[in-house]
């Protein structure tokens, strides 16, 4: 026996209890691991652990099954139906989970032990509105096996088409081949749906019946949020980066939108990568084909040109593609340039270090060569650009949501330049050139300065307008998974509220839920005058003021340049009028919550 | 109330009222607090493009149904973005009349402030603005009470917009008419509050049930609809209206109506409980009868209205199940009237006469065509343009029929070449539209109706050249079919007084109905189901075949197709429709 072994079992555990502790942990995955050794890392402190209901933590076998209702309604026909069936099933002494299936979490379904799904068809065999996500996700790749689900299905339809019920038959088919199996065979319902719905609802309760109304003991199983748990080391880092597969790059600014921001999903897989809210994932980028051509092109040198870095060998086109930065430039590239073409106008803006800045800021290298054209030689350009370096982008979700996946929320750069659209590197890689499927090169980086207070009930006020609201959809995610009972108050603004409210819909969701106590949003287009986020907190100073008096934890992310600083400036206002203080007392008071780690920013 | 009418016999097939639990609109009416809800809440909620499920009923109260573009509802929901919900305005405009004033007023904000930049001409002869947003809602009413329009009960269960003839020959006559269908309107309006102080901020005052003693607490059981017809011409269609008053004269002067009453289109696809019904006539009343009657018959479908369910809750399902004689004896009793002996009139066409006509008094009227009543600038026909051009020039006022159409009304002789040319230049006249294209009518479905479960405004421009194709083909091109298409089963088209009724049934899939006639008193009758566009043309071009061969001197398609046995002629609804 080892050494530390030897006195783990003699010190702190008699040989049953790490046994026991030993065998519970056998089929643990790493990120399960690590979030029970925050938890009892937690529990030993003494600290509040988080609790959280069976349904969601998909883990204690004792505890009484849940019966999930679903259902999918373009009238309200499959509603009624299904909401009597809740009803009916609560009575026999089930405990019932009722939602609209445009509600539900499909990735819950894999935790799912008892399903019953009641749902209309659309005209042509296509599910109702409110089922379309449900049904997709059923159909892809993403839908896990499940081999523990017992379910029925009761197909509301009209015989009269073609498709009669089709919706029903899909979901059929689907859980079936996923390896769930049916307790009762699906019912297909014409016009007259009511005695068939009936009896099926009473058959499918009288034959669940016994199986979930077993009195399991442990109605709730402890855990803790990964916060605060201890990190394991992961393999991958920023130099020997993870290659994901990217699973989703959806645009969710509306068609009508000035801006393209993307909602990317990408797949840790087996990487073992564990990140906390609040944290970011470096991306590794390609440029874009077409702008390494354009710009070899520009150069009148050959692509298959071979070139030097640090001693290895790349023809042009690779160094420009995948080792070099293009998109990024820096007043040292302006200067380089200047003295190789000769041009005055870039010779005036290297010596302006201001001007060159700005400039570099303002244009790719292809735009600067295009500016002033001169010949050179490809070891000597080559030589003058730096190297590519990883974009970090503020994580959106959490792991005790989406597990193995990471969500990003990036805006597209782009802008008008040479008669052509010039997109950011990493933006224009994830949003244009990589297709759902393709590789992504990424690694964790972690931010301690940006964590949800440890103590679930502390109330938190988020300011996170664009794509700052990535890490504050994480934050909801997490809170919502650990049944943190804090209030949560989120303030988001954007151009206009048709085409660029960031997850609008899940915001809706989180408020109606009660997880989100407030939400004030301003969107600077939609009225002759410009309205911003901290506008919106300026007109709710007396409650920004008392929540922070109780307590509230303060985050903003986004905007460095403006949005934080008027924010900042917005709240010592609030701030010193609710408290009756001075400005400089104000600026002290916000001052202490920072040094207390109530105040953080992640901006850029 | 079940009590009060206890010793009142059903000569129906059913009881006078019907017992059960209501329906869950019974219960918001009941709560809205006259039609307030907490609509104010909802207007000062950032969150939501939309209203709370209670507050989605109640606006339409206020003359406003929730919408979104369903072009694109799958693609928001993909973004994550909720559907882009806006609001369908349908003015209160008693007989369609409108000023030059009001129509520069309303075209600017149909400019200014809806996403489709159009006006809507519809059925209930107003217009309707598609595509306001909610921080817009409460400037559209401010505008329309500024230049004296309101949107008070133009939807949901109350009496909607009266309908008069369009008839500017009659000068006289149509202008009492009028006057009729504007005094009933507001003699049944909602006396409630609620639209002044939540649109144009009046104070708040309390109402109760003693304010609102004709529509009461709970308001009608469902929708209902009311005209005033001034035979020969049937434009706004009796039978598609729960009353209607059809006007008598002798010698010109108004003495009194016929009182037609239980009139209705909508259905539910796959329920024989619903069909369309034809008004049944009650008889004749003197001229200072007329409010009174109007009150009776809304009261005692207010009373005995099934609010169990509202399938079954309009005026034409009461009147089967108390039946006929038990209904009107209940309106004599309340109104305290005797029906005398209907007089006679005939109804001899529906569609408007497109051109210029010259009125009694000298005054000329030109009648617009326009397409689906859709008046929106396009590359080649910039009409909505040419609308307010004239009404920039114009002395006289609009009309707007239950066509769809306009009429520019009372032109004097020397304004007439300058309204013509104005209307030639905006492509408001052209020569060539058919016959066919006249009398051919479309709801608005897709892409803002919710209840649309077909294309109809956007298929029948091309459906319509299709049929011109076969017309020609079979040597009748100059005659005309009345064809209309509704994009579900709720009857805004009136599909369900056509020759040949298109109702949506699934994405490119119609109902095809025939045998209507030209005059409109005549219910058509399921021909195919489930027919596709293709499926549509080869029907049509086989029976206007058989018909341009086979028929007697003038007969109509929709007289051809009952007469050859190719659907049977429906006498009564309830028996016959679903036969």
């Amino acid at each position: 026996m080892l050494p530390g072994q030897k006195n783990l079992n003699q010190t702190m555990l008699d040989a049953n209890q790490l046994a026991s502790l030993q065998e519970a942990i056998a089929t643990y995955t790493p990120l399960q691991l690590a979030w029970t050794s925050g938890y009892l890392a937690a529990k030993s402190e003494g600290g509040s652990v988080a609790v959280l209901p069976t349904a969601t933590a998909g883990a204690s076998a004792q505890a009484q099954p849940t019966l999930t209702i679903l259902f999918s309604s373009q009238t309200g026909n499959a509603k009624g139906v299904a909401k009597k069936l809740a009803e009916n099933a609560k009575a026999a002494g089930i405990t019932v989970n009722f939602k609209n299936v445009s509600e539900y979490k499909p990735k819950s379904l894999k935790s799912e032990t008892h399903l019953l799904i009641v749902t209309s068809t659309n005209g042509e065999g296509e599910p109702p509105d409110d089922a379309i996500e449900f049904h997709e996700f059923l159909a892809s790749k993403k839908a896990p096996k499940l081999p523990n689900l017992q379910y029925s299905i009761l197909a509301l339809g009209d015989s009269s088409y073609e498709f009669y019920c089709q919706t029903g038959k899909d979901f059929d088919e689907r859980l079936k081949a996923l390896g769930a199996t049916a307790v009762t065979p699906r019912v297909d319902c014409d016009v007259d749906y009511e005695e068939d719905a009936q009896s099926w609802s009473a058959n499918v309760i009288d034959t669940l019946k016994d199986d979930l109304t077993k009195s399991g003991d442990a109605g709730l199983a402890p855990v803790v949020s990964l916060s605060g748990a201890t990190e394991v080391e992961s393999q991958y880092t920023k130099q020997t980066p993870y290659e994901a597969e990217l699973l989703v790059s959806q645009k969710i600014t509306g068609r009508d939108s000035a801006k393209d921001v993307r909602h990317v999903e990408i797949d840790l897989g087996e990487s073992g990568l564990t990140y906390q809210v609040g944290d970011a994932l470096g991306v590794w980028f390609e440029n874009s084909a077409a702008l390494v051509e354009e710009l070899i092109a520009t150069l009148k040198l050959s692509a298959d040109e071979k070139v030097s870095i640090k001693g290895e060998s790349f023809t042009l086109s690779q160094a420009l593609t995948s080792e070099l930065e293009i998109t990024q430039t820096a007043p040292a590239f302006i200067e380089f340039w200047a003295s190789i073409s000769g041009d005055a106008k870039l010779k005036a803006l290297a010596e302006d270090k201001n001007a060159a800045r700005e400039y570099a800021g303002e244009h790719q290298i292809v735009d600067i060569v295009k500016a002033a054209p001169s010949d050179v030689a490809a070891q000597v350009f080559v030589d003058a650009l730096r190297k590519i370096t990883p974009r970090l982008y503020s994580i959106a979700s959490s792991q005790a949501e989406v597990e193995e996946e990471v969500h990003l929320t990036v805006g597209l750069v782009s802008y008008e330049e040479n008669g052509a659209t010039r997109f950011g590197g990493a933006s224009g890689f994830l949003a244009n050139d990589a297709e759902e499927g393709a590789t992504v090169k990424v690694f964790v980086e972690h931010n301690d300065n940006f964590r949800l207070p440890a103590d679930g009930n502390t109330p938190v006020i988020m300011v996170g307008p664009g794509t700052g609201v990535a890490p504050f959809r994480a934050f909801m995610q997490e809170r919502d998974a650990s049944d943190a009972e804090g209030d949560n108050w989120m303030f988001f603004g954007d151009q206009t509220f048709t085409q660029d409210f960031l997850y609008q819909v899940e915001w809706q969701g989180y408020l109606k839920s009660g997880l989100l106590t407030k939400m004030d949003v301003a969107f600077s287009r939609d009225q002759a005058e410009k309205v911003y986020v901290q506008d919106r907190i300026k007109e709710n100073a007396k409650e920004v003021f008392e929540w922070l008096e109780r307590g509230a934890h303060l985050y903003i992310c986004g905007d460095a340049n403006r949005m934080a600083k008027d924010v900042h400036n917005t709240l010592v206002d609030v701030i010193a009028t609710q408290g009756g203080l001075t400005p400089e007392q104000a600026e002290d008071y916000l001052k202490s919550l920072r040094s207390n780690k109530r105040y953080q920013k992640d901006v850029y | 109330m079940t009590t009060e009418f206890k010793d009142i016999k059903s000569t129906g097939d059913g009881p006078i009222i019907v017992e059960g639990k209501h329906a869950d609109n019974e219960r918001l009416k009941l709560e809205s607090n006259y039609l307030r809800g907490t609509i104010v809440e909802d207007l000062a909620d950032r969150m939501t493009g939309g209203f709370t499920p209670d507050n989605y009923q109640l606006i339409r109260t206020h003359g406003m149904y929730q919408q979104d573009d369903r072009d694109i509802r799958a693609e928001r929901q993909k973004q994550k973005l909720e559907p882009l919900h806006n609001v369908m305005l349908r003015a209160r405009m008693p007989g369609g009349i409108i000023t030059p004033k009001q129509w520069l007023a309303i075209d600017k904000f149909a400019d200014d402030y809806t996403s489709y930049g159009s006006i809507r001409l519809t059925t209930r002869q107003t217009f309707q603005f598609h595509g306001v947003l909610k921080p817009n809602i409460k400037l559209m009413h401010q505008t329309l009470n500024s230049i004296g329009i309101d949107g008070i009960a133009t939807a949901g269960d109350v009496n909607r917009n009266v309908l008069c003839t369009s008839n500017p020959i009659e000068s006289e006559l149509h202008q009492e008419a009028y006057e009729w269908a504007k005094k009933i309107s507001e003699h049944l309006l909602p006396k409630t509050k609620a639209y002044a102080e939540i649109w144009l901020d009046a104070e708040k005052v309390e109402t109760t049930e003693h304010d609102e003693p004709i529509l009461g607490k709970s308001y009608l059981p469902r929708k209902f609809k009311t005209t005033v017809v001034i035979p020969p011409k049937n434009d706004i269609d009796v039978h598609a209206n729960d009353l209607n008053f059809v006007a008598i004269a002798e010698n010109g002067k108004l003495i009194g109506f016929n009182v037609l009453v239980g009139g209705g289109l909508a259905m539910t696809h796959g329920d024989n409980s619903t069909y369309p019904r034809k008004a049944d006539d009650f008889g004749f009343i003197s001229i200072d009868k007329t409010l009174d009657v109007a009150e009776a018959v809304v009261t005692t479908q207010r009373d005995w209205g099934n609010r169990v369910n509202r399938k079954n809750a309009k005026t034409k399902y009461t009147l089967d199940r108390v039946g006929i004689e038990t209904f009107k004896a209940e309106v004599e009793k309340r109104a305290g009237v005797t029906f005398g002996e209907s007089r006679s009139y005939e109804f001899t066409s529906r569609g408007d006469s497109i051109g210029w006509v010259e009125g009694f008094d000298g005054k000329n009227h030109l009648t617009l065509f326009v397409e689906n009543g859709r008046l929106i600038d396009g590359p080649d026909s910039p009409i909505k343009t040419g609308v307010a051009e004239i009404a920039k020039v114009h002395k006289g006022d609009f009309r707007m029929t239950a066509n769809q159409n306009l009429i520019v009304a009372g032109v004097a002789a020397e304004d007439k070449a300058n309204i013509e040319t104005l209307a030639r230049q905006y492509g408001l006249i052209k020569d060539e539209t058919s016959n066919q294209r006249k009398n051919s009518m479309a709801c608005v479905a897709f892409p803002t109706c919710p209840l649309a479960m077909a294309e109809a405004e956007r298929y029948l421009p091309g459906l319509v050249t299709d049929v011109e194709g076969i017309l020609a083909k079979h040597k009748v091109a100059d005659e005309h079919v009345i064809l209309r298409v509704t994009g579900c089963p709720n009857g805004c088209g009136r599909a369900m007084l056509a020759e040949i009724g298109l109702v949506g049934k699934g994405p490119g899939k119609y109902n095809m109905y025939l045998g209507g006639n030209h005059a409109g008193t005549r219910v058509p009758k399921l021909y195919k189901d489930g027919v596709d566009e293709a499926g549509i043309l080869t029907e049509i071009d086989q029976l206007v075949g058989r018909w341009s061969t086979e028929r007697n001197d003038n007969e109509g398609f929709g007289d051809f197709t009952i007469r050859a046995g190719i659907v049977a002629e429906v006498k009564v609804s309830k028996r016959d429709f679903h036969a």
